[in-house]
């Protein structure tokens, strides 16, 4: 719902166009800013009218918004793709389990996590299994209810963003009904996923820009432009924290905001104080604020996680010990200083590929390895992944015979020499100049055995304080350095990951693409497969739209082209307004498309079509538009108008048609092999039909 | 008998060896001789067709004939630098770093044995016409860094690079003084480059970069040429600069794929110039149409056919097998001499990358068992595309099995197997054969079909997954069935040995690819040798960020106190005022961009200078220096320090820019104009003598260190070790 402000001197309305989310939130702010309290007490003199404009078209548009994308939303009861993996994290909080995802920020896990609280989630789900039935606790609807919100609202932003760029209310409501018939934006949108929050925000973002830029020329440092700028950057920096791919709109925006102050600059009417203060308020609204928020994303997420839990280990000790559980319980009341005598555990901070204790054991190394290199064969050192009561060495100062720790203790100081002690086998830590097994331009590490041949014991080391030592001594791997006899000679080593059962993830997916194949939609992805019927869902987009997006962009980039280069001949096509607004609007739709577009060709992670749709609703943008010029500046006769009139409802039949045919492979209703061979327009498609009699 | 080519990864360090050739280098060595005459050229010649083209300023402070003291100023920069660059020359007498490389492929070109490298071959052909020139023989192994040169002649290649290396010097002050048209500035870029140790060390040795660096620096220096030519469009320098421009071009795409970066300088350079032209509208279409195909012709097709000839004499040079065959598709290494590809036979269900009889596998239909070869009644059947068919091993008589059991080392991929006893298997023996781009029911042919093989009961497709099998798999590389239907290269196939008594043999020349396919195909093979360069787990490599700050050099020779140390490290001192430069020029040219937006008050004299010197000029500059220097942190390659020198060069030349402008400008502040002219020259001189003295101080880094460290107060270089990260 959309509604126009019509302000009494006194009461003020402003129905904020977010379909409702936000009724009558704010009162312009900025009509009481200059007021005199003379003014303020007009009531008195007048009578007090609310007047209310409600466009019921966008009224009408977030309604079939809703419907199309909460409609059964429990359906199917069972894990649908990646919610296998989202739902993890879902758990983890109901759990308040600490965690690490390195796959992006945490805004998006918390917004669903949020979605499980308020359905009283208490996070006791597997999640094993895509197509695993969900047990009886589990509030699917909740869990699923704020992306198809938010997947909802797209349209009611996608008509707002159109009118800003101040186009007509028909190009407007095309591009809502688009938004709305697009399939792959509904499939996306009605299960616990991350897209459609992501796409909403960008696009909110996108509004509150043009908004607020709208407002710049007549009511610059009103409250509306306040809110409006302060909206850009909090959209901004919520759309960064749902996923790292909000960034790329993040700095679509910042560059038009700075090209729109560059034009500022050139106007010699403004003074240089307001140009500053025009600055200073981009730059708080569009910087600060922004990154102050995504930092406050990673506060509210540690302050949310208290307990420790699978994740822990890639953290510093450090701040293990803060968690509940885990490493606090053994830390509670140890002495904070390491001193001669004192027993410690190390472990290598880095942590890389995992984090491990030095450690050691009665094993040897092999005289001969298999590439027939000689070792010392003595005992084995190593970097153990585990607790484990080998990895307890004791702290030794070279020049005393006696372990015990001495009254009172001498701390250990940084550069100070000492010698290590493994506490089982009371053998001191050793290196000496022998290749150590896999590295062999790094020396051995052993604990050194006397066998009475000619290699000394050179078991001195010193301690290179790198980090503030707590109770552990912290040496991370280069900086363990050791001192031999007369000259100090600085080794590096590192302590290899002995154990090889790690291999590299296999990037490869059934369901992988690339990013070439998501223009021609040459992929899908299938969802979810019901166990007996054939019903499936599949993110499978409107072939229709998809291809005239494609056909806009073409139309556009040529237009655009050749207006230029007319331009540039001093010949002016079409008014010089029109190719302002023509400008302004491919800005934004194919700028958003092309930064969310591009960017994927460099990338090497495995790449899947839903990375697509944010691109893809700023391509879908740009249909109306392209249209509508079309329809204004080159249909000429009032003929050519009612035949261009004629083929746009042909088209737009078609991708009604079209979104009607693959819905029931959106929503996931039961098909026979035939439709679901019928379905299968492309080859490349896979849709999966079950073989007959199985 | 089935074969495919080579899906294994490219071995990080590829063979490399020497080029041989003529045309190329004659046109290069022409640009420093005819600089000079040129600009002579210049002020006399008015050309007829003067038209009035934007504002291009009125070679303002300049006479039209460069008077005598620039010329002296460039005979006295050249001087240094070639005493620079030739100073010590022959030592250290053995291989240095890279030379081990592109020492062996100029060799290679000398005995015309075709290797692979993944650059293309214009730098190293020149390194081995150099060799061949000045008399080696090529039989020099060049097997590893430190192996001593003894009586092989080696300085010919050296002295070759050196004097490419030498020339940069020239260019740069020449490019500086078209753009600043301010001879102090281009005198502190030259004194920059001649004393700057880095580009000393690396123009020193049989290297690719000096190669690179000239014909970069030469595309730049025409370009700059070419657009103070604006107003005489059409003279003849213009059509000269022009067509050098493009010369320089494909010889700089010619030696490094980097060459690429001065491409996109250019290429942008000529948008820009165009677009000016079209929004002149005292021209004629017509005429600007002249301008449009003037610049396809001299920036397009000239440096592609240029190109293209280089690869033709490449191949034409490199006609005996050698170590780089194996890289190339079947019908590719049929063209070379002593590959005895028609006669031996290859692959087998490992993907194997030697040949041998293993290799061999017989095509039967799945249905029967006939066909022997030996019953010459049954007449002969061709394979067609679509049809099923099955693979026996020559050897075992096994089939060729795939089943729905996890691949050994690709858990995702289905195993395949040899399965069955002397042909009789089961269905999992089935392949459907297709060639790719082709319709059902058409022939097969050897080596020229890329075909791919479609396992019927699972309808995976073979393919090779590159990982390379533990000891029991003999180390080769593993084959698997590949569920993921896509087309990639590692799941084509060729025929490549094909017996068959009953059908006619065929002569080579059927087989032989077009040029265009043969060129495609390197591009392709060197393409995927770049990608290659993966940096191993754990190694420390070098990042971008290290490099404008020096951070770390690379040990061209030596490594302990009793060897000959060179190592390749930029003059800080140099390296730093550059650094600080290009904060204080943006610093400059972000104050002039918005002084002139908003209208401030400037004398005309200043606006012009400003706009044109430090907007134009220095911006030129700048993005020469960001396209060479920002592609690289988007690269997954391995990255080397000395990556980093064509951006220092564009570096080098916005320094001389800036501090030119930034005292003149300052200088203007002050009453007596005598004094602003000292302080102004001052600053200038001063600077220089500040890189004058602190190559003094570094010098040892390039002509090469001997006895103990830095570290050690008695070393040449003790106190010089400023950064820790610095290995001298």
């Amino acid at each position: 719902m959309a509604a126009a402000a019509r302000r009494s001197p006194l009461a003020c309305l402003e129905a904020l166009s977010l379909a409702g989310t936000l009724p009558l939130a704010l009162c312009g702010s900025h009509s009481l800013l200059g007021q005199t309290f003379d003014r303020m007490l007009g009531f008195l003199k007048n009578p007090v009218v609310v007047t209310a404009e409600i466009n019921l078209s966008l009224v009408a548009l977030t309604v079939m918004g809703l419907m199309s994308r909460l409609w059964g939303l429990s359906y199917p009861r069972a894990v649908v793709f990646d919610e296998v993996y989202y739902g993890q994290f879902v758990s983890l909080y109901m759990k308040r389990i600490f965690f690490v995802d390195d796959s992006g920020p945490p805004l998006g896990h918390m917004l669903l996590a949020l979605g499980g609280y308020l359905g009283g989630f208490d996070g006791n789900f597997l999640w094993n299994r895509i197509g695993a039935e969900y047990s009886m606790n589990v509030p699917v609807c909740s869990l699923r209810f704020l992306p198809a919100l938010a997947g909802a609202l797209c349209i009611p932003l996608a008509y707002q963003i159109l009118v800003e760029l101040h186009f007509s209310h028909c190009a407007a409501l095309g591009a809502a009904l688009l938004i709305l018939l697009e399939n792959s934006l509904i499939t996306q949108s009605r299960f616990m996923l991350l897209e459609s929050i992501l796409i909403f925000f960008i696009l909110l973002a996108v509004l509150s820009y043009l908004k607020f830029y709208n407002l710049q020329r007549h009511s610059s440092f009103s409250g509306r432009w306040c809110f409006w700028l302060l909206l850009t950057g909090v959209a901004c920096s919520c759309a960064v924290g749902v996923k790292y791919m909000g960034l790329f709109t993040y700095m679509l925006l910042l560059a038009i905001a700075g090209l729109h102050f560059w034009h500022m600059l050139g106007d010699r009417t403004l003074s240089n104080v307001s140009l500053v203060c025009h600055f200073l308020a981009r730059g708080l609204a569009l910087l600060v604020i922004p990154v102050a928020m995504y930092l406050s994303f990673f506060y509210v997420h540690l302050a949310l996680l208290y307990r420790s839990g699978p994740h822990d280990q890639i953290m510093t000790s450090a701040f293990q010990a803060s968690l509940e559980g885990g490493l606090a319980r053994i830390t509670q009341g140890q002495p904070l200083e390491v001193a001669y005598g004192s027993q410690i555990t190390l472990r290598n901070v880095l942590g890389k590929p995992m984090q491990c204790w030095l450690h050691s054991h009665t094993n040897t190394y092999p005289i001969r390895y298999e590439n027939g290199r000689g070792s010392s064969h003595q005992q084995q050192v190593t970097c153990y992944p585990f607790k484990d009561v080998n990895n307890w060495w004791i702290v030794k100062d070279p020049g005393m015979q006696q372990l015990v720790v001495s009254n009172p203790p001498r701390p250990v100081r940084h550069g100070h020499i000492v010698q290590l002690v493994h506490g089982i086998t009371t053998r001191y830590l050793n290196t000496h100049d022998v290749a150590a097994p896999l590295s062999p331009h790094s020396q051995e590490v052993s604990c050194y055995i006397d066998y009475n041949i000619s290699m000394p014991a050179q078991n001195l080391w010193r301690v290179v304080k790198h980090n503030i030592l707590h109770l552990k001594l912290f040496i991370s791997a280069c900086y363990l350095s050791h001192c031999s006899n007369s000259e100090s000679l600085l080794f590096t080593f590192f302590f290899q990951w002995k154990i090889l059962t790690l291999k590299n993830e296999d990037t490869e997916h059934k369901y992988s693409s690339s990013a070439l194949d998501w223009i021609t939609m040459d992929t899908n992805i299938a969802y979810w497969l019901h166990p007996t019927s054939g019903a499936q869902i599949h993110l499978l987009g409107n072939v229709c739209t998809w291809a005239s997006a494609n056909v806009a962009a073409v139309v556009y980039t040529c237009l655009s082209l050749w207006y230029l280069i007319r331009r540039r001949r001093k010949i002016y096509d079409i008014p010089e307004d029109a190719w302002q607004l023509w400008v302004s609007a491919g800005q934004i739709c194919v700028g958003g498309w092309v930064v969310n577009y591009l960017p994927f060709f460099l990338m090497e992670k495995t790449l899947f079509l839903y990375h697509y749709l944010p691109a893809l609703t700023f391509q879908i943008l740009l249909i109306p538009i392209v249209l509508q010029h079309l329809s204004d500046h080159l249909c000429r006769s009032l003929l050519s108008k009612s035949m261009f009139s004629a083929l746009v409802v042909a088209w737009f039949s078609s991708v009604c048609f079209a979104y009607r045919t693959f819905s029931p492979v959106t929503y996931g209703e039961p098909l026979s092999v035939a439709e679901l061979k019928d379905l299968r327009w492309k080859d490349s498609w896979n849709i999966l039909i079950r073989k007959q009699g199985r | 008998m089935g074969k495919r080519r080579l899906p294994a990864a490219l071995p990080a360090a590829a063979a490399r060896s020497l080029p041989e050739a003529a045309g190329t280098l004659a046109a290069a060595k022409l640009i420093p001789a005819a600089a000079p005459a040129l600009r002579q050229d210049y002020g006399s010649r008015r050309a007829p067709h003067s038209a009035s083209r934007l504002g291009t300023p009125p070679a303002s402070p300049l006479s039209p004939r460069p008077p005598a003291g620039r010329r002296a100023a460039l005979g006295l920069v050249t001087l240094l630098s070639f005493a620079s660059r030739f100073h010590r020359l022959p030592e250290p007498p053995h291989v240095c770093w890279d030379e081990t490389h592109f020492g062996k492929m100029g060799s290679y070109y000398i005995n015309r044995t075709f290797f692979f490298d993944v650059h293309p071959p214009l730098g190293k052909m020149l390194i081995g016409l150099a060799g061949y020139l000045s008399g080696y023989d090529g039989t020099f192994p060049f097997q590893k860094p430190g192996d001593r040169y003894e009586q092989h002649n080696y300085m010919g290649m050296r002295g070759f690079c050196a004097f490419l290396g030498s020339c940069l010097v020239p260019f740069a002050y020449l490019t500086v003084l078209e753009l600043s048209k301010s001879l102090p500035a281009a005198l502190l870029t030259a004194f920059i480059l001649i004393f700057d140790t880095g580009c000393i060390t690396l123009s020193q040795y049989i290297l690719l970069d000096p190669i690179l660096m000239f014909f970069l620096m030469g595309a730049v220096l025409s370009m700059v040429k070419c657009n103070s030519c604006a107003d005489r469009p059409f003279s003849a320098s213009w059509w000269l600069w022009l067509s050098l421009t493009g010369v320089n071009l494909a010889g700089a795409m010619g030696v490094k794929f980097v060459g690429l970066f001065v491409v996109l300088l250019v290429g942008l350079n000529t948008i820009n110039d165009l677009w000016d032209l079209l929004g002149n509208l005292n021209l004629s279409l017509v005429t600007f149409g002249k301008h449009f195909l003037a610049r396809v012709l001299c920036l397009i097709l000239l440096p592609l056919t240029l190109y293209m000839a280089m690869f033709a004499v490449h191949f034409a040079v490199l006609n005996k097998s050698g170590p780089g065959d194996g890289f190339f598709s079947s019908a590719f290494q049929s063209q070379l001499i002593g590959n005895n590809l028609h006669n031996v036979s290859i692959p087998e269900r490992e993907s194997y990358l030697h040949k041998d009889l293993n290799n061999l596998w017989i095509i039967k239909k799945h249905d029967s068992d006939a066909a022997d070869l030996s019953d010459s009644s049954s007449p002969v059947e061709f394979v067609r595309h679509g049809d099923i068919i099955r693979l026996e091993h020559k050897e075992t008589s096994r089939n060729l099995h795939s089943h729905q059991h996890e691949a050994p080392l690709t858990r995702k991929h289905f195993q395949v197997t040899g399965y069955g006893i002397n042909g009789t298997g089961d269905s999992n023996d089935f392949w459907r054969i297709e060639v790719v781009g082709r319709r059902a029911g058409r022939l097969i042919k050897v080596l020229r079909s890329k075909i791919r093989l479609t396992h019927v009961a699972t309808g995976c497709i073979l393919g090779s997954s590159g990982k390379t099998l533990p000891k029991w798999g003999w180390e080769q590389v593993e084959v698997t069935c590949t569920p993921y239907v896509k087309e990639t290269p590692n799941s084509l196939w060729n025929f490549e040995d094909h017996i068959n008594p009953k059908l006619p043999n065929i002569s080579l020349d059927v087989l032989k690819p077009s040029f265009v396919e043969i060129l495609l195909e390197s591009h392709m093979v060197m393409i995927r040798g770049n990608s290659g360069l993966k940096p191993k787990d754990n190694e420390v490599t070098s990042k971008p960020w290290h490099w404008p700050i020096n951070y770390q050099g690379l040990r061209f020779s030596g490594v302990n106190e009793t060897d000959y140390r060179v190592y390749l490290l930029g003059n800080p001192v140099v390296w730093w005022l550059n650094l600080f430069t290009i904060g204080l020029y943006l610093l400059i040219a972000i104050s002039t961009a918005v002084a002139l937006k908003r209208g401030v008050q400037l004398t005309s004299e200043h606006k012009g200078e400003l706009s044109r010197v430090v907007l134009c000029g220095g911006g030129q500059v700048a993005l020469g220096w960001l396209l060479h220097y920002l592609p690289f942190f988007m690269m997954g390659r391995v990255l080397y320090f000395h990556h980093y020198f064509p951006a220092m060069l564009f570096s080098s030349m916005l320094t001389g820019i800036t501090w030119d402008t930034l005292l003149k400008f300052f200088s203007q502040f002050l009453s007596p104009s005598t004094t602003a002219r000292r302080v102004y020259e001052g600053g200038i001189v001063a600077l220089i003598l500040l890189i004058v003295y602190s190559f003094y101080l570094f010098h040892p880094l390039s002509y090469g260190m001997i006895g103990p460290m830095a570290s050690d107060p008695s070393s040449p270089m003790a106190g010089l070790r400023w950064m820790d990260s610095w290995e001298f």
